[in-house]
């Protein structure tokens, strides 16, 4: 059963190699065959689940050894596969949600004329990601996660020749690579601290470690989670990633991509245990970008960038309660399950919108679709309906327990980090009430472009609409299912481990606040954008919502500290080079320059002056032996 | 007679040589001046010989004599052809190698 494993990656990574080696020979047949290796991946995940399900919790752990990449004597790279209930979760939601996004991007590309390397990308993407989760040991983690930026650069510049895509792809890299810098460093200093990078030694071997060096070791993986799963301070290129085509904003912003930050911090959940203050980061981290997300979600008119802001503003959900430590390990997977299945829900309910208005995205030039779209209108509001937290649907389940979590933490702390969690609930139901009502509801404001041509709003063909019915029924019924029982805890249990905490208030009287919220939320949102009509031309706006409109001043503040700052380093750098470095060397030559321009001037041609060097020198040498001899 | 006023002679001989070959601009007489120079080293040389009784400064004395007699021979060889080139015997105006 081992043996299937590396299927999984092979697969996608097979689809990969032939779409994009293949050529055109393959352009009408290119996306049927990355959507078949996509789900063959899945069809093999499903398998390999229902065997994880037939044995005992304690053996649900298969390892595959493939060969040992660098035998070096006391540093062994292997390549080896590491099949838990961690990493299968994972597997079914990438490869899942993973090859419903295939499947709607058949549609959804069709014009394009690149769409089978589109594919080609598509299938790289899933390659990556499930070598992430998937491999045994940080380094050949690290291989994937390089691979994860590597084809979200692919996709978020796929329409390079506008170049804005092409710099949102670069930012997106760059941002990554600070990131990514603080992972290979973790992996340095366990290799330091441990012997091993591999996940057995390393978590094995965490007592023996002093408290200082698991904390910089956990600090370094936050970083690079942060770059990943865009948490604050490493969060600025997510909103540019919209660029993109909206297939790829789903895929990195539900089943790829951003939940792998989520992944690194559970997967070293033993880590993070033995170092309180790293942990205490990471949950001031998630309530930050939650509530940051939240804010800017509110502002944007740009449907797929308010969904941004609310990405942001999830998984600073799920880091939170993966700070929370082993309270909050299952809830923040179980929520990224949720997530993974109303937020794609949500992108592909956004791209279909896109598809029908002629790729238009300002929610202000939309309103009253819902008579022109029913199918997006009801699986984008079953997906809105999870994710604001409605009761009996996905977000309700997920969040709840976050915030419950949260609240258990105990202490000031535990009341702090709660109350965010619920105010960031009351904002998320304001904007995505706004993203609702402005595009479904009220008058119809779109109005025809500069060549005339009016969009004639459509419903989108079956192959696109069909995987956003399937997501709806995983946002409805996902959190129950998981929920009834305890049965997603209970899966998860054996790998990361649980505690109940004691809250400080009932889980009763969470829901009650949580649902307080919700109105509040909901009902301020009604009254700005459902009872009035909502201006074709933004306002003007506060202070607040002009700062969130330019992502609470990110960019700026990226500007002004790091562009600048680094402009001012380099310039004085430079300084120091032409005076200090240059001064030295240039110095020296011009010292001997002027010296030796002295010095020809004795060598003037004049046979007299010869001569008199010639007796001034005798004469010295027979003054000096006379004093000599004197002496 | 003392035989250190030989000496005396030959370092006023020597200074008067080294002197016209600081300050004559014609190659003859700067080459005169020379000769001038030899000559008193030859009479030093030989008055030396005399004081310490025995040969080596009259053998050393013709060992002068004979590099004297080649560095006529070359030394008016130069002087000529640098009068022939230049039409002038002065040593201040062949002071570049090149014509």
């Amino acid at each position: 059963m081992e043996k299937l494993i590396a299927l999984l990656i092979a697969a996608p990574l097979l689809g990969a190699v032939v779409l994009l080696v293949g050529g055109r020979r393959l352009d009408r047949v290119g996306h049927w065959v990355g959507t078949l290796l996509s789900t063959a991946s899945f069809v093999v995940g499903v398998f390999l689940f229902a065997d994880l399900l037939g044995r005992n919790a304690e053996h649900r752990t298969l390892i595959q050894h493939l060969w040992t990449w660098i035998p070096v004597e006391g540093f062994q790279a292997d390549v080896t596969f590491r099949l838990d209930q961690l990493s299968m979760t994972f597997v079914l939601l990438i490869t899942g949600v993973g090859s419903l996004i295939h499947l709607y991007s058949v549609g959804y590309m069709e014009h394009d004329e690149r769409r089978r390397r589109f594919f080609g990308y598509l299938n790289l993407f899933l390659a990556a990601m499930l070598l992430l989760v998937l491999a045994d040991n940080y380094l050949l983690l690290y291989v994937g996660w390089e691979g994860v930026g590597l084809a979200s650069y692919l996709l978020i510049g796929f329409w390079q020749h506008k170049p804005s895509a092409a710099t949102a792809a670069k930012k997106a890299f760059l941002v990554n690579r600070v990131g990514d810098m603080g992972l290979s460093i973790a992996i340095m200093l366990m290799f330091t601290t441990f012997g091993s990078f591999a996940f057995g030694p390393v978590f094995g071997h965490v007592d023996g470690a002093t408290e200082g060096k698991l904390t910089a070791i956990g600090l370094l993986l936050l970083l690079a989670a942060c770059g990943k799963s865009a948490q604050v301070p490493l969060q600025s290129w997510l909103g540019d990633a919209m660029e993109g085509p909206t297939p790829v904003s789903a895929l990195i912003h539900a089943a790829t991509m951003v939940t792998a930050g989520v992944y690194l911090i559970v997967r070293s959940a033993a880590v993070f245990n033995a170092a309180p203050d790293a942990q205490l980061v990471v949950t001031v981290v998630g309530t930050v970008t939650l509530l940051f997300g939240a804010i800017v979600g509110c502002a944007k008119d740009d449907i797929k960038k308010a969904l941004a802001g609310s990405t942001m503003s999830q998984i600073g959900y799920m880091v939170l309660a993966a700070g929370l430590g082993p309270i909050g390990y299952v809830f923040a997977i179980m929520h990224l399950v949720t997530h993974g299945f109303f937020k794609a829900g949500l992108f592909l309910g956004a791209g279909s919108v896109m598809h029908g208005m002629n790729d238009e995205v300002d929610m202000r030039k939309f309103g009253g679709l819902r008579k022109y779209m029913p199918v997006t209108f009801i699986t984008f509001g079953l997906g809105y309906l999870a994710i604001i937290g409605f009761p009996g649907l996905s977000g309700f389940f997920s969040k709840d327990k976050i915030i419950e979590a949260a609240f258990a933490k105990g202490g000031t702390e535990g009341w702090i980090l709660g109350g965010a969690a619920l105010v960031g609930a009351a904002i998320t139901a304001f904007y995505m009430t706004r993203v609702m009502l402005m595009t479904f509801f009220g008058e119809k404001r779109w109005q025809p472009d500069e060549n005339g041509a009016e969009p004639h709003p459509h419903e989108s063909p079956k192959v696109m609409t069909i995987p956003m019915i399937v997501l709806a029924v995983g946002s409805v019924f996902g959190g129950a299912f998981f929920s009834i029982g305890d049965r997603f805890l209970k899966w998860l249990e054996p790998v990361t481990g649980h505690s109940e905490g004691h809250s400080p208030v009932s889980a009763g009287e969470i829901t009650i606040a949580t649902m307080a919220c919700l109105v509040i939320g909901v009902g301020i949102a009604w009254a700005q954008y459902g009872r009035r009509p909502v201006p074709a031309v933004a306002p003007r706006g506060s202070l607040l919502t002009r700062a969130a409109r330019r992502d609470l001043l990110q960019d700026d503040f990226n500007h002004v500290v790091l562009v600048r700052g680094g402009e001012h380093l380099t310039r004085s750098l430079v300084y120091v080079d032409h005076t200090l470095v240059d001064g030295v060397v240039n110095g020296t030559a011009a010292g001997f320059g002027g010296l030796s321009g002295r010095l020809r001037r004795l060598q003037n041609g004049f046979a007299r002056s010869y001569a008199v060097s010639m007796f001034g020198g005798a004469a010295l040498l027979v003054a000096a032996t006379l004093l000599m001899r004197a002496v | 007679m003392n035989p250190v006023n030989y000496l005396y002679l030959a370092a006023l001989l020597f200074t008067i040589g080294a002197t016209g070959v600081l300050i004559r601009r014609n190659a003859i007489v700067v080459f005169m001046c020379v000769e001038l120079m030899l000559n008193a080293c030859n009479l030093a040389f030989v008055t030396f010989s005399r004081l310490h009784g025995n040969l080596d400064g009259q053998v050393i004395a013709f060992f002068t004599m004979v590099v004297a007699a080649a560095e006529v021979v070359v030394g008016l060889a130069i002087i000529v052809s640098l009068f022939r080139t230049r039409h002038s015997a002065s040593v201040d105006d062949a002071s570049l190698m090149k014509l």
